[in-house]
């Protein structure tokens, strides 16, 4: 056997580490790997700017059909960003066998893919949601209404990693699991789409967007129970 | 306990494929006799709309397919929940039957609907929620039909399928309540459990009549794709075999009698 990678030293330590260690190396670990290869996590940022800048290109250049549409559009591009670098959150790991120790480290798993789904959202969601205000500005958003996409962003992108993740251990190692994922997951993404950017849309129009607000954050709450058991479940099949 | 006894012996692939065959000519009976009723009634018997003509008239295929779709993915999405948690083959292959005939419904649904907004709404479609979730519905029972068919492991496509099912699930309830919530275009529950119906009763029964054809119909496919899957997965057991033999030399005989029959007619 070559050298142990980090996680199987990990798991032949004697000491049994708490729940929130684990959690915490898991993340770590991610973080690290990302950092090793940057590029990763630039053309996710890139995809989300080019597409964006798409939409001035092909509806034309009108000022006021372009503020309306802003939010939906930065929103869409967000979350088919996300969906795209969902399809590599478990497949290296997946390739080279550490999904499998993951699986039978006497962590549970759903701990561990909450870590990883974390690491997944600092490296995508987090900079999506930086990078929005500039694009918002693009398309002559106000600035208030940047703010309330940012927000809205930040809220909403947690939930795609976590719904998403589920999708993407269905798909592992199935040809075509590009595309399928995307099949799988779009459907359930579209809540936090509606709500996402109809809270940008209500504010702009002077709504009290509370509610929205809200929903978002019950998604939020409501995926973070689900869906790591979830992934977890579905991690087990596609690795069994 | 012998309860339960019934249920494990059905639930036995060997048990359960000549039990199928036996049910199918019934439901796809009751089916037809049902369906002709129906359409009889609904198109020749009913008294038109008085604000909506005739053109109502599609809500006899529009309401029963709408329900059977939702329907048929709470079942779906059960039997799945069963074949994941107690590991039961049957169950598994049930959810697999059910998906193409929820899938056709919702597709009938989205296109009776569509002509039926055309005279009322004066548009084929509109993004209101009630529609935007059925088509939703529609994409949640493609994506379980593709993820089935994408994995070779027959045993891994039907667990993970099951499990994006039991995901999917969310969304049934939010077309269900969708019109309750929000105040949309789609007009809210005319006819609902619990309260006085507020259509004429011989339009009721005959929507009445055409959910239950529409149920045999749906049964009646379920159990004749359940039992091509039963053959395909049990190809290498015995029984199978011998069933198999057993048809080819019915079929080789009456191939026999046929060709017997048309050397006579020649002669």
């Amino acid at each position: 056997m070559a050298e142990p990678t980090k996680h199987e030293s990990m798991k032949l330590c004697p000491k049994k580490l708490g729940l929130f260690t684990a959690f915490r190396l898991m993340l770590v670990r991610d973080l690290t790997l990302a950092m090793r290869r940057r590029t990763d996590v630039f053309t996710t940022l890139f995809f989300f700017i080019i597409a964006v800048t798409l939409f001035p290109l092909g509806v034309g250049p009108e000022m006021e059909l372009l503020r309306t549409m802003a939010p939906g559009v930065i929103w869409v591009a967000a979350l088919l960003a996300s969906m795209l670098s969902l399809s590599t959150l478990f497949a290296s790991d997946y390739e080279d066998g550490t999904l499998e120790q993951m699986v039978i480290a006497p962590y549970p798993l759903s701990v561990l893919v909450l870590g990883k789904l974390f690491a997944h959202w600092i490296l995508t969601g987090v900079p999506l949601a930086l990078l929005s205000p500039l694009l918002g500005m693009q398309l002559g958003l106000s600035t208030d209404a940047i703010q309330v996409l940012v927000i809205t962003l930040l809220l909403g992108t947690p939930v795609l990693s976590l719904i998403g993740s589920i999708g993407a251990a269905l798909t592992l190692g199935v040809r075509g699991g590009g595309v399928l994922l995307s099949l799988l997951v779009l459907p359930l993404f579209v809540p936090v789409l509606i709500f996402g950017s109809g809270a940008v849309e209500a504010f702009s129009a002077g709504i009290n967007i509370d509610g929205h607000l809200s929903l978002l954050g019950a998604f939020l709450i409501v995926s973070i129970v689900f869906a790591p058991l979830a992934t977890s479940v579905a991690l087990r099949i596609s690795v069994e | 306990m012998a309860n339960s006894r019934f249920w494990l012996y059905f639930s036995s692939p060997k048990t359960f494929y000549p039990f199928a065959g036996k049910l199918v000519p019934w439901c796809a009976g009751v089916a037809v006799v049902l369906t002709v009723i129906g359409l009889y009634l609904g198109l020749l018997v009913t008294p038109p709309d008085y604000r909506m003509g005739n053109s109502y008239r599609i809500i006899y295929i529009h309401v029963p397919a709408v329900w059977m779709s939702m329907l048929i993915y709470m079942v779906m999405a059960g039997w799945a929940a069963v074949g994941l948690i107690w590991n039961v083959k049957l169950a598994e292959m049930m959810a697999g039957a059910l998906a193409p005939t929820g899938a056709m419904f919702t597709f009938i649904g989205l296109w009776t609907g569509a002509l039926w907004g055309q005279p009322t709404w004066g548009t084929y479609w509109v993004w209101d929620a009630r529609l935007t979730t059925y088509l939703l519905l529609l994409f949640l029972y493609m994506g379980f039909i593709a993820l089935r068919s994408a994995i070779d492991d027959p045993r891994r496509a039907s667990k993970a399928s099951a499990l994006l099912a039991i995901v999917g699930a969310i969304n049934v309830p939010i077309i269900y309540f969708s019109v309750k919530w929000w105040n949309t275009l789609h007009q809210p529950f005319t006819v609902a459990p619990g309260q006085e119906s507020k259509i004429d009763p011989t339009m009721l029964w005959t929507m009445l009549i055409m959910v239950f054809a529409f149920w045999a119909y749906a049964i009646a496919v379920a159990l004749l794709r359940i039992r091509s899957e039963i053959l395909e997965r049990e190809k290498n057991a015995s029984w199978v075999a011998e069933l198999l033999d057993s048809s080819q030399d019915t079929s080789s005989e009456d191939n026999i009698a046929q060709e017997k029959s048309a050397q006579g007619d020649r002669a």
